[in-house]
């Protein structure tokens, strides 16, 4: 798998993107346990916080390996998108494509790039801000300032409002990319049916349980 | 009935092409699509226009050569039929519909609505058959035990036939659908198994090669492919892929 070679034909691309897509999927359920502390205990979200903004592990190796994901995840994406529209250079003048295929499965680059333009203000909002607090500005070590940090970043009802919205538009993009992955990577059998309603329970309730948390802080603030 | 037919008319490969309308009387329900472009194209010759080109060999649904888009669909409306077994009892009295040949680059119009197919030859050359010895010392092929199961998935996949009505439909005009079917109707048998691992690396480079597209599994394929075959073959394809990549 690791050699670029076989990246060159259409099921390695694929299957590389099913990867990436499941490892993104691996650290969204992370990332939606840590959030969810922050309504259940305030200090063990701060604790949690605390450690992984600074264990060597996580900031040195994991995080880096999240953002190559990340990267890896949407250009393989948008190269197999385009690839894709190149076959087919004139399009039929009527196509029902609502009689055969779901619209999440025939929208993932549009659901795609709204997620990467939301990732980017998430950037902006978070990591931008911990760079600067550790490695430019740099502050003395506070374990407990995450905590009031989130609930800052909720006030702004606008705010609140482009990320419930992007969340939607995640539940969207994994309502056909988690089962679309395990298919991809040759995942098809008795199993599958127990699987595909695992796969749509959490393509709904993680990002719902996300834009919740998210309007909990900004009406209890 | 009465019809409003909206059908592409393209004289060669190069031409533009276009949509042109053509109003049809006295369409029974009964007939088959096919029967009802007849009509059309009788009375196009009487009015000594050029007819409509279309595909069409065996006209019961075995052959593959019937094609056509219609309505926005691949094959028309109805499931599991090709264009031949399409009644026009599917349609109403007075309705307009829309004839377009299949799309893709790798199926290239040759003229109005028939297209050229032959990238699924060379798929099947590249890697479609097995091997045989045909010195006369052929051995049986029942001598070799094959389980109910197997043999029964992998006569399945052995009904597909080639029509391309796959690759019409899924929007990134993929092929994966019908090179899994053709993929999966060997790799289940034992006398595959001798050739399995060439077959699909060769198979799917050739599938790379006429620029189909990647799929995403939007299982358009599955609901449109007159004969049933089923998104399994793709997975079984990939799996055989990801094995034979890495021997
Ligand atoms: C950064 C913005 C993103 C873009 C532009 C993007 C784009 C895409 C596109 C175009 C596909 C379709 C590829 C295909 O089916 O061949 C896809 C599939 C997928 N995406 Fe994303 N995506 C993004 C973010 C995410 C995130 C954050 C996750 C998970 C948390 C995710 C999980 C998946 C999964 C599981 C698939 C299915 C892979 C497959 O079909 O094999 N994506 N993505
Ligand atoms: S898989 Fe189905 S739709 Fe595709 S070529 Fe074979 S029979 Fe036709
Ligand atoms: S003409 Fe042979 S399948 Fe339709």
């Amino acid at each position: 798998m690791s050699n670029n070679g076989m990246l060159k034909s259409s099921i390695a691309r694929k299957v590389a993107m099913a990867l990436s897509g499941l490892f993104l999927i691996l650290f969204l359920g992370q990332h939606f346990f840590i959030n969810s502390m922050s309504v259940v205990s305030p200090d063990t979200f701060n604790e949690i916080s605390h450690f992984m903004g600074y264990n060597p592990v996580v900031q040195f190796v994991l995080q880096p390996i999240l953002i190559f994901g990340v990267i890896f995840h949407f250009c393989m994406g948008l190269y197999l998108d385009y690839q894709n529209k190149k076959a087919r250079p004139i399009k039929y003048v009527k196509n029902n494509g609502a009689a055969n295929a779901s619209w999440m499965s025939r929208n993932m680059v549009i659901t795609g790039i709204v997620v990467l333009a939301f990732l980017g203000l998430h950037f902006y909002d978070f990591w931008v801000h911990e760079m600067n607090v550790k490695y430019i500005n740099v502050q003395p070590e506070d374990p407990t300032r995450y905590y009031e940090e989130l609930r800052q970043k909720f006030v702004d009802p606008v705010r609140v409002g482009i990320y419930v919205v992007s969340f939607v538009l995640l539940a969207l993009h994994l309502l056909h990319g988690f089962m679309s992955s395990f298919q991809s990577i040759g995942f098809n059998n008795k199993y599958s049916r127990s699987l595909r309603g695992f796969a749509y329970a959490f393509a709904i309730l993680v990002p719902a349980g996300f834009a919740l948390i998210a309007l909990y802080h900004h009406f209890t603030i | 009935m009465k019809l409003n037919l909206k059908i592409w008319r393209q004289k060669n490969a190069q031409d533009q092409g276009k949509m042109v309308d053509y109003a049809i009387d006295n369409v029974s329900p009964d007939m088959s699509f096919l029967e009802m472009l007849d009509v059309l194209n009788d009375d196009l010759i009487q009015k000594d226009q050029d007819p409509v080109a279309f595909d069409h060999d065996c006209r019961e649904g075995i052959c593959g050569m019937c094609s056509l888009y219609i309505n926005g669909e691949a094959h028309g409306p109805d499931r599991g039929v090709t264009t031949c077994q399409l009644h026009m009892r599917k349609f109403k009295d007075g309705d307009t519909i829309f004839i377009e040949p299949f799309r893709a680059k790798a199926f290239p119009v040759i003229k109005d609505l028939a297209v050229n197919r032959s990238a699924f030859d060379r798929i099947q050359q590249a890697g479609g058959f097995i091997s045989v010895n045909t010195s006369g010392n052929t051995l049986d092929a029942n001598a070799i035990p094959i389980p109910k199961h197997d043999a029964d998935r992998a006569f399945d996949a052995a009904t597909c036939i080639g029509c391309g009505a796959c690759v019409a439909t899924c929007k990134n005009s993929s092929a994966m659908l019908f090179v899994s079917a053709k993929v999966s109707q060997f790799a289940l048998l034992p006398q595959g198994r001798v050739e399995a691992t060439d077959r699909v690396l060769n198979m799917v480079r050739q599938m790379d090669e006429e620029g189909f597209g990647n799929c995403t599994n939007t299982g358009a394929c599955e609901v449109e492919c007159p004969k049933g075959i089923s998104l399994e073959n793709i997975a079984r394809m990939n799996r055989e892929y990801l094995a034979a990549s890495l021997k």
